[in-house]
């Protein structure tokens, strides 16, 4: 079957006054989807990346220059990644509306990994 | 969480323990739905909120000039409570319970304002969030905001201590943590508009704390258990107090085959503890009474004599407004509406006694039943001045259009020809 990348767009500074009740919900409702997903044999990868910006990397008139990405705080940025095996892009989407993630102006981005074949 | 941080940290550092673990909440929102749920959450948990409060301390320290020997006892504390994390050790259910209720107590404490605790109580002990509290109360995350920075000031500044009262402390402490649990029931029950969601949690929260207090030998007091008695009752009929449309319906009205019968129960089993010792507080004889209600199939088989002797003791005891009006229900119920309009004439009369829309609609009932209209008409319109609430006000604008029903039958009968 093939796989599927799911990157979680997220909004900036959500949910950061949620109190720990709150908290505890969502991180359910996260722990319920992941599990489904594991026990259908269909996680293949789970990838936070960190909120410090990153770096990006441009020529700029023949030479690299290399700057800070954008903090959470202020802009929207990619906060991590899922692969997930699903039978086609259907499929794939049911997965990524599922889980909690598409909340505020948080979005999701569902690419398909292609397959190298010899 | 924060119980056992605050134990550690000292009542001084409610805020630090607050934020630690909000921060430790927010890392696992961040991770775990990457990483899957840690083998031993708690631990994870802990183990984070604890560094971050070690970190917060630390850079502090660097802005004084002195070291603080707390501090290094505090991180002791910490190192030895994180290897006892790890070690899966983490979390008898009796030491958890125990710093609960040093919490409560610290967030209860006599000398704060009683507004206060009770915000304090939901943020701290409960978990609740500022946008939650301030639906509750129908007031600004703004001013909830506030008040949980005052009190917390006033925690430092009072050097109040994050530990449970010694027996000698204890009857003053424990009668301020009713009063504040009290009236964080009474919030809830109240029929006021907003989110009646909210409104039930608050209910469930007071009797979950109070709950908390019983469970524990020492603080379970008589008055304890009283409390927690009232409010069973009390809650037992929160399903059958609201008819479709969302209004009031009186304990008459009341469909009692929705009052939830488990409550009751359990209610009764806490009435039956409140009776050892021979304290009789004000919770008992408000518990007694809402039992007999609670025990009675039918409205109209109430026993008012039973409940009037209550409301006569309860009346010796607090005479205030609320107690008196109801006593004078009862009055007017076992005596007729005469002796009811005398009983509430009885009650003094000040600023606050204008403002309570329940003594005027009261009056203006006994009024009704006596036939004075006009004068039924001007205590309604009273009530409805006062009335605080769009439930409360529709209720009486009922009660009004009920009068004119019946002001228009009586002259019509008085002015058929003799």
């Amino acid at each position: 079957m093939p796989n599927f990348v799911l990157l979680l767009h997220q909004s900036p500074k959500m949910l950061s006054n949620a109190s720990p009740e709150e908290i505890q919900t969502i991180l359910a409702k996260y722990g319920a989807w992941r599990e489904e997903l594991v026990k259908a044999n269909k996680m293949r990868a789970g990838i936070k990346l960190g909120n410090d910006g990153g770096r990006h990397l441009r020529l700029n008139g023949g030479k690299v220059a290399v700057t800070d990405g954008p903090y959470s705080e202020s802009q929207e940025v990619l906060g991590g990644l899922f692969m997930i095996e699903a039978t086609d892009y259907d499929e794939a989407v049911r997965i990524a509306q599922t889980g909690p993630h598409l909340v505020g102006g948080n979005w999701i981005e569902v690419r398909s990994v292609d397959r190298v074949h010899p | 969480m924060v119980p056992r941080l605050t134990r550690i940290l000292g009542a001084q550092r409610l805020a630090l323990a607050e934020d630690a673990v909000q921060f430790a909440m927010l890392q696992a929102l961040e991770l775990w739905p990457y990483d899957g749920v840690p083998e031993y959450p708690s631990a994870w948990l802990s183990r984070v909120a604890y560094n971050r409060a070690l970190d917060v301390l630390r850079s502090d320290r660097k802005l004084r000039y002195f070291e603080d020997e707390k501090e290094s006892e505090i991180r002791k504390k910490i190192d030895e409570l994180q290897s006892a994390n790890e070690r899966g050790l983490a979390g008898f259910s009796q030491e958890v319970a125990d710093e609960k209720l040093a919490l409560i107590f610290t967030c209860c404490h006599p000398v704060l304002p009683r507004a206060a605790s009770v915000a304090l109580t939901l943020k701290v002990v409960c978990g609740f969030g500022v946008a939650e509290i301030a639906r509750a109360f129908l007031a600004t995350e703004v001013s909830i905001s506030q008040r949980l920075v005052r009190a917390k000031k006033l925690i430092r500044e009072q050097g109040i201590r994050c530990e449970v009262p010694s027996p000698a402390q204890l009857p003053e402490r424990l009668d301020a943590v009713l009063e504040v649990l009290y009236l964080l029931f009474t919030e809830g029950y109240a029929a006021s508009s907003g989110d009646s969601l909210i409104k039930n949690d608050l209910c469930e929260e007071a009797i979950r704390l109070g709950e908390s207090l019983a469970e524990n030998s020492a603080m379970a007091q008589p008055e304890v258990h009283a409390l927690l008695a009232l409010m069973l009752f009390q809650a037992a009929r929160l399903p059958a107090r609201t008819d479709e449309f969302g209004d009031l319906l009186l304990l008459a009205e009341q469909d009692r085959s929705l009052w939830d019968r488990a409550m009751i129960h359990r209610g009764l089993l806490h009435l039956e503890s409140a009776a050892a010792g021979e304290k009789l507080s004000t919770y008992h004889l408000q518990a007694e009474v809402a039992a007999i209600h609670a025990n009675t199939d039918e409205f109209t088989s109430t026993n008012w004599e039973q409940i009037l002797a209550l409301y006569d003791l309860l009346a010796e005891k607090q005479p205030t407004p609320v107690v008196l009006t109801n006593r004078a229900v009862a009055v007017a119920q076992v005596h007729g509406p005469v002796e009811g309009l005398a009983a509430l004439a009885m009650i003094p009369s000040d600023e606050q006694l204008t403002r309570y829309p329940f003594l005027h609609s009261a009056e203006g009932e006994f009024h009704r039943r006596l036939g004075h209209f006009d004068d039924a008409a001007r205590c309604f319109n009273l009530a409805l001045e006062c009335a605080r609430t769009e439930p409360e006000r529709r209720f009486i604008q009922k009660k009004l259009a009920g009068l004119g029903a019946e002001s228009i039958a009586m002259h019509k009968g008085k002015s058929a020809p003799q």
